[in-house]
Formats: C-alpha cells, sequence, structure tokens
C-alpha cells in the first residue's frame, strides 16, 4: 500500500449480493484474480429482495460510507421475480434518502450475473471511488454506537 | 346533520341491524371529541357529536372490533377516511360484512390549535356558521374567518368522494384537484443541502412518541418492528437529535403504496413535524415511475410496491432526473 | 421587590449566560414554545407552556449511564459522567415547578439516584407566574397556585417589567450574585396581577372537579374495578404522547448497545406504561390489554403515587395530555368519569 492510499479516507462499503448471481460474480473475480477493493464488505442473501431497507439504513447508522445491493439482471431472478420487487423498492428508498438530503452517490443497484467477474470489479471500485469523493457519512450515523 | 345521522342511527340500533356505533363522543369542549364506541341508542343519542372537529379516521379502530367482537358494527366515515376502509378490506385486516358505513359530508375540519393560537388559549366554546367561526373566551365572545382555521391537511383535499358506504348522508361529492404535492415540489427544488437542514429542523422536534404510527390506518402490524426487541432496530434510545431519521423513514416506507394520505399523522403529531410530506413524496414517485395509483380507490388494484412490470425504471434513475436537484 | 425592565431582559441574559447555561422558553418555527439553550438573539416566549415539559433538565430522556469494556475475562466499568455545569432554567411555570417536586419523591428517596441528584444540584430555577391560563389548565385542582409559582426564585411579567422573588438559599445567592441587574419597586403591579389571575383560574371549567375516593387506599380495589375503564380505553391507541408530553410521568428503560469493539453502551431513557413493552425485566409486561395499560397510568397518577406520597397527586394539571392526546382521552375524562361516585 503506498503512502497514499494509507493517508487518504478509507470508505466503509456493505455490499449485499445475492447468493445466485452477485455472489457468483464476486467469486469470480476472486479466482481470476481480478482486484477489488478492500473496502467493500460483502453480505451474502438469497435474493437481492431479501434486503429489507432497514437493513441499508442500520448499515449507514453503524457506520457504513456507501451501501451497494447487487443482484441477477432483471428477469434472470432466481426466485424469477426478485429483483423487480428489489428495484421498485430501492428506487424509492433512494429517492427518499435523497428528498431527505442525504447525498445520492451512497447507494446503488447493481445488476452482476454470475458469469461478470470483471465487471463486478469493475463497479465495486467505481463505487468505492464515487463515495470516497463524497467523504465519510455522518448524515445517517448513529452517535450512540461510536466507541470513544 | 348531526341530529339527522343520530336518528337514522337510533333506528338500525331498534332494528337490531347494528350492536354497536363506533363515532365521536362529545368531550369537555366542542372541539376534544373522543373516538369512541357506542353501545346503545341512548349512549349515542346522548354523548354522539358530529362537527367540524370530527377530524379523527375512525376506520383503524374496526380492526380490533371486528376480529373480536360478535354482530355488526356501525361506522362513521368522512370522505377521506373512506379511503383507509377500503385499504383495510383489502388487506384483509376487516370484514365488510361485519360492518355498516354510514357516510359523512365533510366540509373542511377546523384546527382547534390554529383557533387557539390566534384567539387564546382560554376557549370555552368554538362553532361554525358558514364562513365565521364564533369562539367562546373567558375574555367574552371573539370571531375569526373560517380559512384561517381551516385543518392542514383539508387545505389540500384530494377527494370528497366516498368510495364505500351503505349510506350516504347528504350529496356525493367528487374528486378534487388538490395540488397536494405543491410543498413536496418545493422541498424537491431545494439544493441537498437545504433539505437536509429543513427535515434535520423538522425531525429533531420528534419526542418519540409514537402517536404517527399508532393513529395510522395502515400501520396495522400486530408487532411493530420498532417494537420488537429482537429486531435490533427498537428505537427508544436516542442521542442526538436526527437519530429519528430511521425510523420516520421506515415509517413513511412501510406505508409506500398503501398509504391513502388521510393526513393523521401530521394531524396529531405534538410536535407540528409535517410527517404527511414524507408519505407523499413516496405517492409522487410512485404516480411519477409507475402510474397514477390512489390507495383506497378500488379493492382489486394491486398495491403498487406488490407488483411489478418488466419495463421499470432502474434506480439511477434517482440521480439521473432532471425535476429534482 | 426586585425588578427589571423587560428591553433589559436580553442583557440579563447574557450575563447569566457568562457564568452559567441558561435554558429558557423560545418560540419554535411552528409558533410553538419549547425550551432551548439561550443564545444572542433568541427572545424569552412567553408562551403558557412548552410542548415538552421541563422534566428533561433533570430526568433526561435519554443519557448514557456508563460504558462496559471488556477484555477476555475482564469487565471494565467506565463512567462515563461529564462534569456538568451550573445551569439555569428560566421562566418554568409553576405546574412544571411542581412536577419536580413529584419526581424528587421518587428519584431522591433512598436509593438516591445520583445521576438526576447531580442535575438537580446543579440546576436553578426561575418560574414564572402565570397571568393568562388556559381553559385546560387544572393546577389549582392540586392546590398549586399559577400565580406564585416555587422554584429557587419566583419571578411575573407585568406588562413590561420582571419581578423577581428569591425564594431559597441558592436564589438568594444567584440575586445577590446578579444584583448590579436589578432595581428595588414596589410590588403592588404584582400583587393587582396575582388577584386578576386568581379571579380568571376560578372561572376555570376545571379547577373544582370532584377529586373524592382519589388517592384512598380503601378505595383502591373499588376504583380499579370500575367498568368504565373499559370504555374511557377502548380507542387508546397506546402510543405513548401523554407520557411523553407528562411532566411527572417518571418510568424509564435501560438499553444497551454493542458498539462494536468488545464495549457496552449503556442508556437509560424514558419509557411509557402505554406501550406493550413496557416493564418486561420479567419475561413480559404483566399488563396483557391496553386497558390495562391506560388504567396503571391513570391509577398510579391518581391513587398509587398519593397513597405513598401523602396525599400529593402525581399529576400536576398542566394540561399538555388535553392538548395532546391523538384520540382526546385524558386525565380530566378520568376523574370526571371515576369520581362521579
Amino acid at each position: 500500500m503506498s503512502v497514499k492510499e494509507k493517508t487518504e479516507f478509507q470508505p466503509k462499503i456493505v455490499a449485499f449480493c445475492c447468493n445466485w448471481c452477485s455472489y457468483a460474480g464476486a467469486d469470480l473475480a476472486g479466482t481470476n484474480r481480478t482486484n477489488y477493493p478492500a473496502n467493500v464488505k460483502i453480505i451474502r442473501v438469497p435474493c437481492s429482495c431479501r434486503v429489507n431497507p432497514i437493513f441499508i439504513l442500520r448499515a449507514f447508522q453503524r457506520g457504513a460510507d456507501g451501501v451497494i445491493i447487487c443482484g441477477c439482471h432483471p428477469g434472470d431472478c432466481h426466485y424469477i421475480t426478485g429483483n423487480y420487487y428489489t428495484r421498485r423498492r430501492m428506487t424509492l428508498l433512494f429517492s427518499m434518502l435523497d428528498f431527505l438530503g442525504i447525498e445520492k452517490d451512497r447507494t446503488r443497484v447493481e445488476w452482476v450475473s454470475a458469469s461478470e467477474g470483471g465487471r463486478f470489479a469493475e463497479v465495486m471500485t467505481e463505487f468505492t471511488n464515487d463515495v470516497k469523493a463524497i467523504g465519510p457519512n455522518r448524515k445517517l450515523e448513529d452517535l450512540r454506537c461510536k466507541a470513544k | 346533520m348531526q341530529s339527522e345521522i343520530i336518528k337514522r342511527t337510533v333506528e338500525l340500533f331498534n332494528s337490531e341491524e347494528i350492536v354497536r356505533a363506533i363515532g365521536w363522543r362529545k368531550g369537555d369542549f366542542d372541539y376534544d371529541l373522543n373516538p369512541s364506541i357506542f353501545k346503545s341508542s341512548e349512549d349515542l343519542e346522548k354523548n354522539f357529536v358530529y362537527n367540524d372537529f370530527s377530524s379523527a379516521n375512525l376506520s383503524k379502530f374496526l380492526i380490533k372490533i371486528s376480529q373480536k367482537e360478535d354482530g355488526k358494527t356501525l361506522v362513521f366515515l368522512k370522505s377521506c377516511d373512506t379511503y383507509s376502509f377500503n385499504s383495510l378490506l383489502q388487506e384483509h385486516r376487516i370484514s365488510r360484512d361485519k360492518i355498516y358505513i354510514i357516510g359523512v359530508p365533510c366540509e373542511e375540519n377546523l384546527d382547534p390549535s390554529k383557533i387557539k393560537a390566534a384567539l387564546g388559549e382560554d376557549v370555552l366554546s368554538m362553532s361554525c356558521d358558514g364562513e365565521t367561526v364564533t369562539v367562546e373566551t373567558l375574555d367574552g365572545t371573539k370571531t375569526i374567518s373560517k380559512s384561517e382555521v381551516i385543518l392542514d391537511r383539508c387545505l389540500a383535499c384530494k377527494s370528497r368522494k366516498h368510495v364505500v358506504y351503505d349510506e350516504l348522508f347528504g350529496e356525493e361529492g367528487e374528486v378534487l384537484d388538490s395540488k397536494r404535492f405543491d410543498q413536496v415540489e418545493i422541498l424537491e427544488n431545494m439544493k441537498p443541502e437545504e433539505r437536509y437542514s429543513f427535515w434535520r429542523t423538522e425531525l429533531s422536534r420528534c419526542i418519540g412518541c409514537n402517536a404517527c404510527r399508532d393513529i395510522c390506518p395502515a400501520c396495522t402490524c400486530e408487532k411493530c418492528v420498532f417494537d420488537n426487541r429482537d429486531s435490533g432496530v427498537e428505537n427508544k434510545v436516542a442521542t442526538n437529535d436526527f437519530e429519528e431519521n430511521m425510523f420516520h423513514i421506515i415509517r413513511a416506507f412501510h406505508v409506500a403504496g398503501r398509504c391513502t394520505d388521510c393526513g393523521e399523522c401530521s394531524r396529531v403529531c405534538p410536535e407540528d413535524i409535517p410527517l404527511h410530506l414524507l408519505n407523499r413524496k413516496f405517492i409522487k414517485d410512485i404516480n411519477e415511475f409507475y402510474g397514477n395509483y390512489q390507495a383506497g380507490d378500488d379493492i382489486e388494484t394491486l398495491a403498487p410496491l406488490t407488483r411489478f412490470d418488466a419495463v421499470d425504471v432502474e434506480p439511477s434513475i434517482v440521480k439521473t432526473r432532471e425535476n429534482v436537484k | 421587590m426586585l425588578t427589571l425592565n423587560a428591553s433589559q431582559l436580553d442583557e440579563f441574559f447574557a450575563l447569566i449566560e457568562k457564568k452559567r447555561e441558561l435554558y429558557l422558553p423560545v418560540e419554535n418555527k411552528t409558533g410553538k414554545s419549547e425550551y432551548k439553550r439561550w443564545v444572542e438573539g433568541d427572545k424569552y416566549s412567553t408562551a403558557l407552556r412548552t410542548v415538552k415539559s421541563a422534566k428533561n433538565f433533570f430526568f433526561a430522556k435519554s443519557e448514557n449511564l456508563y460504558d462496559l469494556k471488556m477484555d477476555h475475562k475482564n469487565v471494565e466499568v467506565i463512567d462515563t459522567r461529564e462534569d456538568i455545569k451550573e445551569f439555569v432554567i428560566f421562566g418554568v411555570r409553576g405546574c412544571d415547578v411542581k412536577s419536580f417536586d413529584i419526581l424528587d419523591n421518587v428519584y431522591l428517596q433512598d436509593p438516591v439516584d445520583t445521576y438526576y441528584k447531580n442535575r438537580r444540584d446543579h440546576g436553578l430555577v426561575i418560574s414564572m407566574a402565570c397571568s393568562k391560563p388556559a381553559t385546560t389548565c387544572f393546577c389549582a385542582l392540586f392546590d398549586i397556585d399559577a400565580t406564585s409559582p416555587n422554584g429557587d426564585i419566583q419571578a411575573w411579567n407585568v406588562e413590561d417589567k420582571f419581578y423577581f422573588n428569591p425564594l431559597t438559599e441558592k436564589g438568594d445567592a444567584f440575586v445577590e450574585e446578579f444584583k448590579e441587574c436589578f432595581t428595588d419597586e414596589d410590588s403592588k403591579p404584582v400583587e393587582k396581577q396575582k388577584e386578576e389571575t386568581l379571579n380568571i383560574i376560578e372561572r376555570l371549567p376545571f379547577v373544582n372537579l370532584n377529586m373524592e375516593g382519589f388517592g384512598v387506599e380503601d378505595k383502591l380495589k373499588a376504583i380499579f374495578d370500575r367498568p368504565e375503564w373499559e370504555d374511557l380505553s377502548s380507542t387508546c391507541i397506546g402510543c405513548g404522547t401523554c407520557t411523553y408530553v407528562c411532566p411527572t410521568c417518571q418510568c424509564f428503560d435501560i438499553k444497551d448497545f454493542n458498539v462494536g469493539d468488545g464495549s457496552i453502551k449503556r442508556f437509560r431513557c424514558w419509557d411509557s406504561c402505554m406501550y406493550s413493552d413496557f416493564t418486561q425485566m420479567a419475561a413480559a409486561n404483566p399488563r396483557l390489554t391496553q386497558t390495562a395499560r391506560f388504567r396503571q397510568r391513570f391509577m398510579h397518577k391518581l391513587v398509587y403515587y398519593p397513597i405513598k406520597n401523602e396525599g400529593i397527586y402525581g399529576c400536576v394539571g398542566c394540561g399538555r395530555c388535553l392538548v395532546s392526546c391523538p384520540v382526546q382521552m385524558n386525565i380530566v375524562k378520568v376523574i370526571k368519569a371515576m369520581g362521579d361516585n
């Protein structure tokens, strides 16, 4: 790690990945030895529609700087329709966060299939850079959970 | 109007069509009407009131009654309340065959706190005649124009139409062009930082009571996630002013697509937080992204978050659309 | 009597703020008033009541009691209390001042709550007499004289003058410290205002309610078993608004938060007996229905508390619940329904 990387802001990124596509995509990125930022912490979920809006807000409250949800491409959901619901829910949730004045670049939904290891790495790199650019999350942070 | 309603209800009691009625009970003042259950025609004749302060939406109380009690319950619903009723019906929270609905006509309701703010706290009685509100105070009689003291939610009334009833007093109303999204648009046109500081000022007043949630006819879970100790998001302790964030976002989200915009949340908020704006934002977004939808309009159309379309917009639209700054 | 011109009020505040923290009611953007830390430019609000009561100053809505740090088998308890600066609360109404006595009975009795006591010791209360009581006020029912409130210093606002009268040693010391602010003037206007206000209070609708049967041990069971509880509570939504705006509600809950690095933060926060998740320390809430919870709140204020505390009721008649309840059910309606036996 270079000196520059050490001193610059390192965001905490939570990535919710669906078991069938995106998690396998991340796996493929790994087997292909494709690098993506170590800031990203993956949480595996059975389907992207398992992601409750509370999970996202909770991640922010507990100190995440960015949250990304990855699922199968629309039409390819392992459970046929799950990601269609995700799409509607997240559109509304993100719009609401924007309405409350939270930065738009902290949240994102991406469709990544099991064969798109390279794309997974690309998406994560891009997202991490976006979050780096807007700096640490202060607006949705929970002070209770902060150690002194 | 009140005497006609009472007369008809007493008839229904006497013919044993109904065994109880849920309505507004006389309080100590004209304006502090308590939603209440009347079990006899005598009680109703003596204590039932329908006036400009009968603002409470009675539909939610039907859940408990229709689940536990036998016999038919009569309920008085204003036009906006009928939407909530339909919504509950659609979600199978109440049984239609155990309920008899009398639709009551609604002009705008009045806001007691606006009247008090304008004329003083020493109010003994308030009554409205046409365009003038007459208020008896310890200081003597005062008057104020009705238009100044109308309840905020009624200023943006979306519909005078009763979408469901067994019997209707007065004339059938119409869906109105309410301009109810104007305030949402004003906020959308602000800069994000301004919006943030707007909501910070508003939500920091939240005292953490659950009035907005508990009065909401769409919030009908047996056990709310925020009351569940095991959910990890129980919200009793806040240490800074903006931690109510999560509660209010999720409260609005959980009723997104189901909220009929009855405005009870903002009406009951002891701190006057404009909570309905969060709900309206969702309604506006839904209309924009998935086509116009009014919850409670009918009981067949699926709510927007329980259906989908293969060509729905992607969440990235939040970043690219131009009508929001 | 010591007086101060209204025009000098801001100067007085600035002077207090130099030495202590000053809190007072200020109008917020909705036109209602709330207590806040004074900063240059804030105007004292003469509104009758604040939405939230003043109990927060002593019995905090939420506070960090202590932290626990775990290191293998060792548990370290860290006292997180910070030194409290001396503070002044200005403009507390008579009912709210009385509510401090009611809280004192709970928190200053053995075992003394040191968190509460610490704040109580550091706070100085300047009360403000009412001159325009609302029809929802009924403090006189509980023998509170709103025209002559308690507190360390009592104050009156007559037209463009403020009058002060210290009642305690702490009050005397405060007045001495800031004596250059005051002039000494005749107290006749205060007496006149008192008389006029008492005249209004007499005409308020709830000051002569029948309290017979409440606060007596013999009648406890009879009131508890009254059938009216069922009807009164039938539309109670259990939101807890009444308990949060109430100046005398004193229940709290303890919550732990796992910070994630091996330490736990322990908090205390207000709780409400109206909630289904109230008092869960032994398995579950013993009051299973909303009727039982509703009854508990009013029994506590009107029966249990006075039995334990020499007949002092757990209500001060501030009228906040009359204004804030979403379904317009309140203590007055309960007293009326129960008190006519």
